[in-house]
Parts: structure tokens; sequence; C-alpha cells
């Protein structure tokens, strides 16, 4: 009776432990896209840009961006150099495991190029992001003013020292 | 003997010219230097573009008596120039009855793209007393030089290309001389405020 008692109770643990690592990869598998955001393009403009944030449970990278309201979007990065601002495709943005990496004015973007329309502030478009390792992850895209500088309703007291940094200088 | 003679005068008077002409380009360089002032001093100028509102020609002179606001970008441009012209606008709104003291202006960098039909919309995007500027390749070039701008084509994969290119908003006082300068990390507080002692 109270070896029976132990073997039950062994395997209740077995199994919660066993279920709760399986669950935590199945979680793990996926990329996490938060607070993504564009802003609305101005006058006749056909280019934008999307920004998130972006956590990888695995090193991985992100290498490809799709969305149906333009005719293209790739990975762009600025720069910033003696006061000269350079735009650059680049071939991904890595993702170390773990770590929120934010896309935000200033550093890295989707760029979108020939809009079909334009981005209207309030409304929302679909975003595809690919990754070499965990695949495609789609986001839904949350169109700012012409000016905003991060997510509607982001609450600065809530960002962390990363979002912090890359948007430094960026209030509007 | 005598032919000599004359050869080594020859010779004599080539090396002073030579000398001379050494002199006289350095003390030009120099008295150029000491006049130059602080680079500050030299930013601006006249400059004759297209004002996107109507087509017709505009010129540095047509600012005089206002505040200009000077910023080079292009509506290609998916950052820094949309941040540099909203933070401006913003700027703009919290200066009350200052406002009309002031001249806001855009010009682009990227003038085959950035016609004047183009330009109107984009700035109306911002603020409707933002004008936008455009031109020929060589009005533009001219107003770059001017205040030192830098611009430059990237050619980018797909045939087309983006410009790399310095993000500054220049303020100029109602005589037309540089004052001081932001960026588009300025903050339109701090904007505000400078342009409101400014102005007073």
């Amino acid at each position: 009776m109270q070896f029976r008692r132990f073997l039950f109770s062994g395997l209740a643990a077995l199994i919660a432990v066993g279920g709760a690592a399986f669950a935590q990869q199945a979680q793990s598998a996926k990329v996490e896209v938060t607070k993504a955001w564009a802003r609305a393009t101005p006058g006749k403009s056909t280019i934008g840009a999307a920004y998130a944030t972006v956590t990888a449970p695995a090193d991985d990278r992100l290498i490809a961006a799709a969305t149906p309201v333009a005719g293209a979007a790739e990975i762009h990065q600025h720069t910033m150099e003696n006061g000269v601002m350079k735009m650059r495709q680049v071939d991904a943005v890595p993702l170390p495991a773990g770590q929120a990496v934010t896309l935000s004015p200033g550093g890295y973007h989707i760029m979108l190029m020939d809009l079909k329309a334009p981005l209207v502030a309030g409304q929302s478009f679909p975003l595809t992001l690919t990754f070499e390792k965990a695949g495609t992850v789609e986001t839904k895209v949350m169109v700012g003013g012409v000016g905003a500088s991060g997510p509607a309703g982001h609450d600065a007291g809530a960002m962390d020292h990363m979002d912090m940094g890359a948007m430094a200088g960026h209030k509007g | 003997m005598s032919r000599l003679k004359s050869y080594q005068i020859g010779g004599l008077v080539a090396l002073a010219g030579l000398l001379l002409v050494g002199v006289l380009l350095a003390g030009g360089i120099a008295w150029e230097k000491w006049h130059e002032g602080p680079p500050t001093a030299k930013i601006g100028g006249p400059f004759e573009l297209v004002d996107a509102r109507d087509g017709k020609t505009v010129t540095d002179q047509d600012f005089k008596g206002k505040w200009l606001l000077v910023y080079f970008g292009y509506t290609h441009c998916p950052d820094a120039c949309p941040t540099a012209l909203n933070d401006l606008s913003l700027a703009l709104d919290k200066l009350g009855d200052k406002r009309h003291a002031m001249a806001p202006v855009f010009i682009t960098i990227d003038p085959e793209r950035d016609t004047a039909d183009v330009m109107k919309d984009y700035v109306a995007s911002f603020a409707p007393d933002i004008v936008g500027l455009t031109g020929s390749t060589e009005q533009i070039a001219r107003a770059e030089k001017g205040y030192r701008v830098y611009a430059a084509k990237h050619p980018t994969k797909d045939g087309g290309y983006d410009m790399d290119h310095s993000s500054i908003i220049y303020v100029m006082d109602p005589a037309g001389r540089f004052v001081t300068n932001f960026t588009h990390e300025t903050d339109p507080d701090q904007m505000a405020a400078k342009l409101m002692s400014l102005a007073s």
C-alpha cells in the first residue's frame, strides 16, 4: 500500500515534469513578435517602414518579411556615421536566444516598398516574418501617426532598457 | 661668358618667380583661413529653388525677415526625415504667436523623384506651413553646398537608390545668418524653447 502510493506519486510527478518540459519546448519553438507598428505614410509616398519587438527562444535570425500591402519588403538597417544617415539592406537581423530585439527608428526596420495604398493612422495590416530556424510568424502591424516614435499606447515606463536605448531622442 | 651669365640670370629669375608664386599661394591660403572665421559663419547663403506649392522660382530673399528653418531630406526616406519634420511641426505648434515669425522649409536632396507635386503632398502631411522646395539638380546642388549638406546616392539591389545624407535642421535669423541647428533627434520641446527665446 505504502509502496503503491509512492509509485503513483512518483509516476504523477514524472508525468507532471515531463508534461511541463514538453509544454515549454512546444512554446519555445515559437518566436515571439510583439508591438508591431508603422508610421502613416505622408503624401503620395509609396514607401514605409515597419517595426516590432522579436524574441527568439533559441539563437535565430530574421531573414525575410512579406506583407500584402507592399510590392516588396526588405530588412534594412540605419546607421549614423559622422552625422550622415545611411540606410542599407541587410541579409538578416541576429536574434540571440531569449533576448528581445527591437526594430525601431534609427536601427533595424522592415522597409516596405511599392505600397499599394497609403498607410493610414489607426489602421493595421498583416506582416509575415521569416526566421531561419523557427519558420514564419504572422503579426498585425498597427499604423500610428506620420511621426510616431513607437507603437501606439506604448508606455515609456514599461520599456526595457533596450527600447529606451534604441528610442532615445525620438520623442514625438 | 656673357651667354652663361644670362643663362644663370634666367635661372635665378625663374627661381625667384617660383618662390614668389609659392609665397603668394601660402599667403593667400593663410588670408583665406584668417577670414573664414568659425565654420558656422559660412552656412547658408543664397539659393534659387522651386516652390512646391506653385512651381514658381523662390530664393532666400523671399524668406528674409523671417526665421528660416531649413531641413534637407527626401520623401523616400522612411526614418530620419519624417522624424525631423514631425518634431519640427510639433515644435511649431508650441510657438503660439511666434509661429508666424518662422518659415519652415523642406528642401529635397532627391530632385529626380521629388517633384513639386510629390513635395507638396508630402509636407502637407506634417504641417500646413512647411514649404517644400525642389529644383533642378544644379539648383539643389548649389543649395546643398551653401548649407554644407552631405547627400549621395546609394544604389540598391533592385536597381533603385537610397540617399545617404546629413540630417540637420538649420536655424537662420531674419537677416539670413546661421544661428543654430537641430537634428532629427532633438526633442521638440527643446526645439520650441530655443525658437521662442530666439524670436522674442
